[in-house]
C-alpha cells in the first residue's frame, strides 16, 4: 500500500530567487507527481503596454525579464519593424548582436553559477560569477549600465562602440576565454559533477517536441533548432558559427551545451567586432502604420516571441510577450517524475547558505603561514581531481 | 543602545524576498555575494529562512498574490528587524504602478526603515545602504 | 519547403475552409479560418508538417475575440499565424489542441484567464497567473476591462 505524502515548497523558499509554489506529491522517495502555481511575478505588462506610447513600450518589456533585458527589446522593436517594414542600418544590427551575445554570455555564467550552488558545489558558483563580472563590466562600457541596458530603439541602437571600446573589449574577452577555458576543465571533468548530473532529470527527444520545448532545453535533447540559424535576424546569417546539439537530454547535457555555447557566443562577438562597417546607427522612423507583426529572436534560454497589433496610434492594441521559460517549465512535470526526491532538489535547485574563500585562503602549515594565489589553488584542485578519478574511475 | 541591537551590528542577517521583481535586483544582491564585491567581509549574510534574519530586504513593485505573504513573512521576523525597499519597483512601484495586478506600495503594507533606490542600485550601493543602516543602528546607542 | 509550396499544399487539403490568407513576406503568413475547424488544422501543421508551435495570442478587437496560433517551421524558417475569430463575446469557446500537443497547456489555461475564452476539452482551467481571490467573470485583458478600484497611496 502506497502513502502518498505532499511537500509543498515555497512561495518563499530558498531555493531561487523568484517565488513560485511547487507541490511535490511523494511516494516514499520517489516523486509521484508535481504541480506549480506561478503568478508570483504576473505584473500584467501586456495590458501596460496598451497604456504606453511605442517607446515606452521597449524600457517597459526591458523590465520583464532583468537577465534577457536586450532580448525582450530587440524583439519588441523587431515586431515593429516587421509592422512598419523599417530598415535597420547595418551598423546598428551588429551592436544588437554584440549585445545579445554578450548578454547570452552573462546569462549562461549565471545559470552555471547557480545550478553549482543549487547542488550545494559553491565554488563553481563563486568562480561562474567571478568570471562573469568581467561581461558586466563590458555591457558597462558599451552601454552604460551593467543591467537594463537601454540600448534598443525602433530602426536602430542608441548608443555606437566607440572604436576605442574594441581593443578594451578584445581585451576582456580574451581574459574571459582564458578563465571559462579553466572553468570548462573542472566542470566538465569532475566525477563528482558526472555522479550527480548525469541520467537525472532525463527530457526524451519526443517530449522536448511536444512540449514545444527550445533554447537550451530543446538543444540538450537532440532537437537541433535555433532561431538565429532557423529564421535569421540581425548579422547571424553572415557569420561563422555552429549550433551546439548534445543527445542525453539530462541535467548534465543541459550543463554542456550552455558551456560550448559561451566559446559560440565569443566567436560571434569578435568576428562582429572585426566586420563592423561604418555607418549610421539609427534610421529613424517616423510612425508605426497599422497591421501586426512578429519579432522572433534567440534569447539565452530559447526563442523570445513577440506579437504586436497597431492601429496606426501611438500605442498597441495588443502586445503578446512569449518568454522561453514559459515553453520550458512545463516540461519539468515530465522531467522530475519518477526520480528521488533528493535529485528533484538539483532539477528544482536546492541551496544552502553559502561562504565562500576563493583567493584568499590560509592554509596553515606547521607553524608557516602560507598564502596561496589562485593558480596554485587550481593546481591543487586538479590534483584532487585527478586522484579522485584515479580512485574511483571515468564515468 | 540594547545588547540585541549592538549585536546585530556586527553582522547582519539578510533574507531576500522577491515580491514580483524583474530578477535584476535579485542578481544584484547574489552578486554582492560574489568574489569581487563579497559583502561577507561585513559580516552580512543572506540566509535561507526569515527566521534566522535581522533584515527583509524587498525586491519588485508587490502583486496582489503576495500581499498577503509579505505580511505573514515580516510577522515571523524576529524583532528588532528592519525592512529595506530595494529598487525602485520597492520604492515606489516603478513602471508597474498602473498595472491591475499591483497593489499597495510595500511601505503602506509593512514599515520599511530604508530604500534604496535605483533599478537596479549596484552592488556598491547595496553595500552602502546596508552600511548606512549598522551606522544608524550604531549611532542610536550614542 | 517554401512559403508558396506550403500555401499551396494547405489550400489543396483544406481547400474552401480557409477563408483568407494574407502572405506577407516569403517567411511569414496569416491564415483566417473557422473556429470550428481549429483541431483539422493544428494536425496537420504540428503533427504531419511538423511545426513548433510558437504560442497562443488573444486580442480583442472590440466587435469580437480573435486567436491566433502562431507555428514556426524551422528547418525553412517559415512562421504562421492561424487566426479564429470567436464573434461570440459573452460565450466565446473554441476546441482544445492540448490533446494533440501538450505545449498549448498553459496558454489555454492563460487565455482562459485573461479573455475568459472556454476550451472544449480541456479540464484543467485552474488559475495561472492571477490571484485565487480575483473576481469571476472580470478579464484584465478585454478592452473592456477596468481596473479594480486601488486602495493605496494619493495618486
Amino acid at each position: 500500500m502506497s502513502h502518498n505524502a505532499h511537500v509543498p515548497i515555497g512561495p518563499y523558499h530558498p531555493l531561487q530567487e523568484e517565488p513560485e509554489f511547487y507541490k511535490l506529491v511523494v511516494d516514499g522517495e520517489k516523486v509521484v507527481d508535481v504541480d506549480v502555481r506561478i503568478g508570483y511575478n504576473h505584473r500584467g505588462i501586456e495590458k501596460l503596454s496598451e497604456s504606453k506610447s511605442y517607446d515606452q513600450s521597449i524600457f517597459l518589456v526591458e523590465r520583464i525579464c532583468g537577465i534577457c533585458s536586450s532580448s525582450h527589446p530587440i524583439a519588441c522593436c523587431q515586431a515593429l519593424e516587421d509592422i512598419g517594414g523599417v530598415e535597420v542600418p547595418e551598423r546598428a544590427l551588429y551592436i544588437r548582436s554584440i549585445c545579445q551575445e554578450l548578454e547570452r554570455l552573462h546569462s549562461h555564467m549565471l545559470w552555471l553559477g547557480l545550478a553549482g550552488h543549487f547542488i550545494g558545489y559553491n565554488t563553481v558558483f563563486m568562480w561562474a560569477w567571478k568570471y562573469r563580472e568581467p561581461i558586466c563590466d563590458i555591457m558597462e562600457t558599451v552601454t552604460g549600465n551593467r543591467q537594463n541596458y537601454a540600448m534598443h530603439k525602433v530602426g536602430g541602437v542608441r548608443r555606437d562602440i566607440e572604436r576605442e571600446h574594441v581593443s578594451y573589449i578584445l581585451k576582456r574577452l580574451d581574459e574571459f576565454i582564458k578563465n571559462i577555458s579553466i572553468l570548462k576543465g573542472a566542470v566538465l571533468d569532475d566525477p563528482v559533477l558526472h555522479e550527480r548530473l548525469k541520467g537525472i532529470g532525463i527530457l526524451t527527444k519526443e517530449d522536448a517536441i511536444d512540449y514545444a520545448a527550445i533554447g537550451p532545453v530543446a538543444r540538450a535533447s537532440g532537437v537541433d533548432i535555433d532561431v538565429r540559424r532557423d529564421h535569421p535576424y540581425g548579422v547571424y546569417d553572415r557569420i561563422k558559427w555552429n549550433v551546439v546539439t548534445q543527445e542525453e537530454g539530462d541535467v548534465f547535457a543541459k550543463t554542456v551545451v550552455r558551456i560550448l555555447e559561451l566559446f559560440e557566443s565569443v566567436g560571434i562577438i569578435r568576428q562582429c567586432l572585426d566586420k563592423m562597417p561604418e555607418g549610421p546607427i539609427d534610421s529613424n522612423p517616423k510612425d508605426i502604420p497599422p497591421g501586426e507583426g512578429i519579432g522572433q529572436i534567440e534569447a539565452p534560454r530559447g526563442e523570445c516571441f513577440h506579437y504586436i497589433k497597431s492601429d496606426g496610434t501611438n500605442s498597441p492594441v495588443r502586445h503578446k510577450v512569449r518568454a522561453p521559460t514559459y515553453m520550458n517549465f512545463p516540461t519539468f512535470r515530465e522531467t522530475v517524475i519518477g526520480e528521488t526526491i533528493s535529485d528533484a532538489t538539483i532539477i528544482l535547485a536546492a541551496i544552502d547558505p553559502c561562504y565562500c574563500c576563493t583567493e584568499r585562503m590560509l592554509i596553515v602549515d606547521g607553524s608557516d603561514k602560507n598564502i596561496m594565489g589562485a593558480e596554485e589553488l587550481i593546481r591543487l584542485s586538479q590534483e584532487k581531481t585527478r586522484l579522485i578519478k584515479d580512485k574511483y574511475g571515468e564515468r | 543602545m540594547g545588547i540585541k541591537e549592538k549585536i546585530l551590528t556586527k553582522s547582519l542577517y539578510v533574507f531576500h524576498l522577491s515580491s514580483g521583481s524583474c530578477n535584476n535586483c535579485d542578481i544584484e544582491i547574489i552578486d554582492c555575494l560574489t568574489p569581487r564585491y563579497d559583502i561577507e567581509r561585513f559580516g552580512i549574510v543572506l540566509v535561507g529562512s526569515i527566521k534566522h534574519a535581522d533584515v527583509l530586504l524587498c525586491t519588485g513593485s508587490v502583486n496582489r498574490l503576495t500581499v498577503p505573504r509579505i505580511k505573514v513573512l515580516y510577522e515571523q521576523m524576529p524583532k528588532p528587524g528592519f525592512v529595506v525597499a530595494f529598487g525602485s519597483c520597492g520604492a515606489s512601484r516603478g513602471l508597474f504602478k498602473d498595472s491591475y495586478n499591483t497593489g499597495k506600495p510595500l511601505d503602506e503594507i509593512i514599515p520599511v526603515d530604508m530604500y534604496i533606490p535605483g533599478c537596479p542600485p549596484r552592488p556598491e550601493a547595496i553595500m552602502a545602504g546596508l552600511l548606512k543602516l549598522i551606522d544608524k543602528l550604531n549611532s542610536k546607542g550614542k | 519547403m517554401t512559403m508558396d509550396e506550403f500555401l499551396k499544399n494547405m489550400s489543396g487539403k483544406f481547400g474552401v475552409n480557409i477563408l483568407n490568407v494574407k502572405k506577407v513576406s516569403n517567411k511569414r503568413a496569416y491564415i483566417d479560418i473557422y473556429p470550428k475547424d481549429i483541431k483539422g488544422f493544428v494536425r496537420y501543421i504540428f503533427k504531419d508538417l511538423s511545426f513548433r508551435f510558437d504560442t497562443a495570442s488573444g486580442v480583442d478587437d472590440f466587435n469580437a475575440l480573435e486567436i491566433l496560433y502562431h507555428f514556426s517551421h524551422d528547418p525553412s524558417g517559415i512562421t504562421i499565424s492561424l487566426r479564429a475569430i470567436l464573434h461570440d463575446k459573452q460565450d466565446p469557446h473554441i476546441d482544445t489542441i492540448t490533446d494533440i500537443t501538450r505545449s498549448a497547456w498553459w496558454i489555454e489555461r492563460e487565455l482562459h484567464e485573461l479573455f475568459g475564452i472556454e476550451f472544449n476539452g480541456n479540464s484543467d482551467m485552474r488559475p495561472l497567473l492571477l490571484p485565487d481571490d480575483w473576481p469571476k467573470g472580470v478579464y484584465p485583458l478585454r478592452k473592456d476591462f477596468q481596473p479594480p478600484k486601488r486602495d493605496s497611496r494619493k495618486e
